[in-house]
């Protein structure tokens, strides 16, 4: 099970802050995610970067049980 | 908040930013400029001008790598300077209090002038940071996110030199 962590507006979206998912990819990790927290959080997502471990990655890259993936929408500090 | 020992100094903090703190504590005797600025909050955004306070959220880790990266870029473009702190909040923030600081030394002023205004454009494009804006009897995400740049990638900012070059301060 990877770790699902979420920041802002899509843990906001999701009603939750992190979550644990199968999948062996990162796009199954997401799929999964948005079947379970629904079409808000597909719209933040839409528009989010995808972080592994503390650095940018991509949807087709494996995952496992110790990987920690992050949704980080737009960002706005400063 | 126990000041940095080296001549690197980031922080993300839930209390009170002090520019007088940062900027002490980035005078060298090697540096004859120190360039501070402070980003604060005001009442106005692109949807609304009754802002009463800022709420920042990050990822604690993800968010002081970023910064780091954000000094070791402004050293590889600066090789000069002397030291440079970025301070930001997290949390509740007021109307006209601070939330984030730059602080950079170095024995001269354009280098200081150009790097911290590297830093603190930076820290707006690369570092994991969102901000929910309150008013009176509302709050939402800010409007005006944008993607997350890699360090690397933040434009070179105008030279502030001017015709008598760099050799004064």
């Amino acid at each position: 099970m990877a770790r699902l962590v979420l920041f802002g507006p899509a843990r906001e979206a999701a009603g939750a802050s992190t979550g644990e998912f199968g999948g062996l990819s990162i796009d199954e990790v997401l799929r999964e995610a948005v079947a379970r927290y629904g079409s808000n959080f597909a719209d933040v997502l839409s528009i989010s970067q995808i972080w592994m471990n503390g650095e940018p990655s991509r949807g087709s890259v494996a995952v496992g049980p110790l990987d920690e993936i992050a949704v980080l929408p737009p960002i706005s500090g400063g | 908040m126990e000041p940095s020992p080296s001549l690197d100094w980031v922080a993300l903090s839930p209390s009170s930013l002090s520019a007088d703190e940062l900027t002490t504590w980035a005078t060298r005797a090697s540096c004859g400029a120190v360039v501070t600025f402070c980003g604060t909050v005001r009442h106005t955004s692109h949807e609304h001008d009754d802002i009463v306070a800022l709420e920042y959220e990050t990822g604690e880790e993800m968010a002081m790598g970023r910064l780091r990266e954000v000094v070791a870029e402004a050293r590889t473009r600066w090789p000069r300077l002397g030291a440079v702190a970025i301070h930001h909040r997290t949390g509740r923030v007021e109307l006209r209090e601070t939330a984030v600081v730059v602080a950079v030394s170095s024995p001269h002023r354009h280098e200081a002038f150009e790097a911290a205004q590297f830093c603190i454009d930076a820290v707006k494009d690369c570092v994991p940071m969102w901000k929910r804006e309150l008013w009176e009897g509302g709050s939402a995400w800010s409007q005006d996110g944008r993607d997350i740049l890699n360090v690397a990638e933040v434009p070179e900012v105008a030279s502030v030199t001017g015709v008598n070059g760099a050799h004064d301060t």
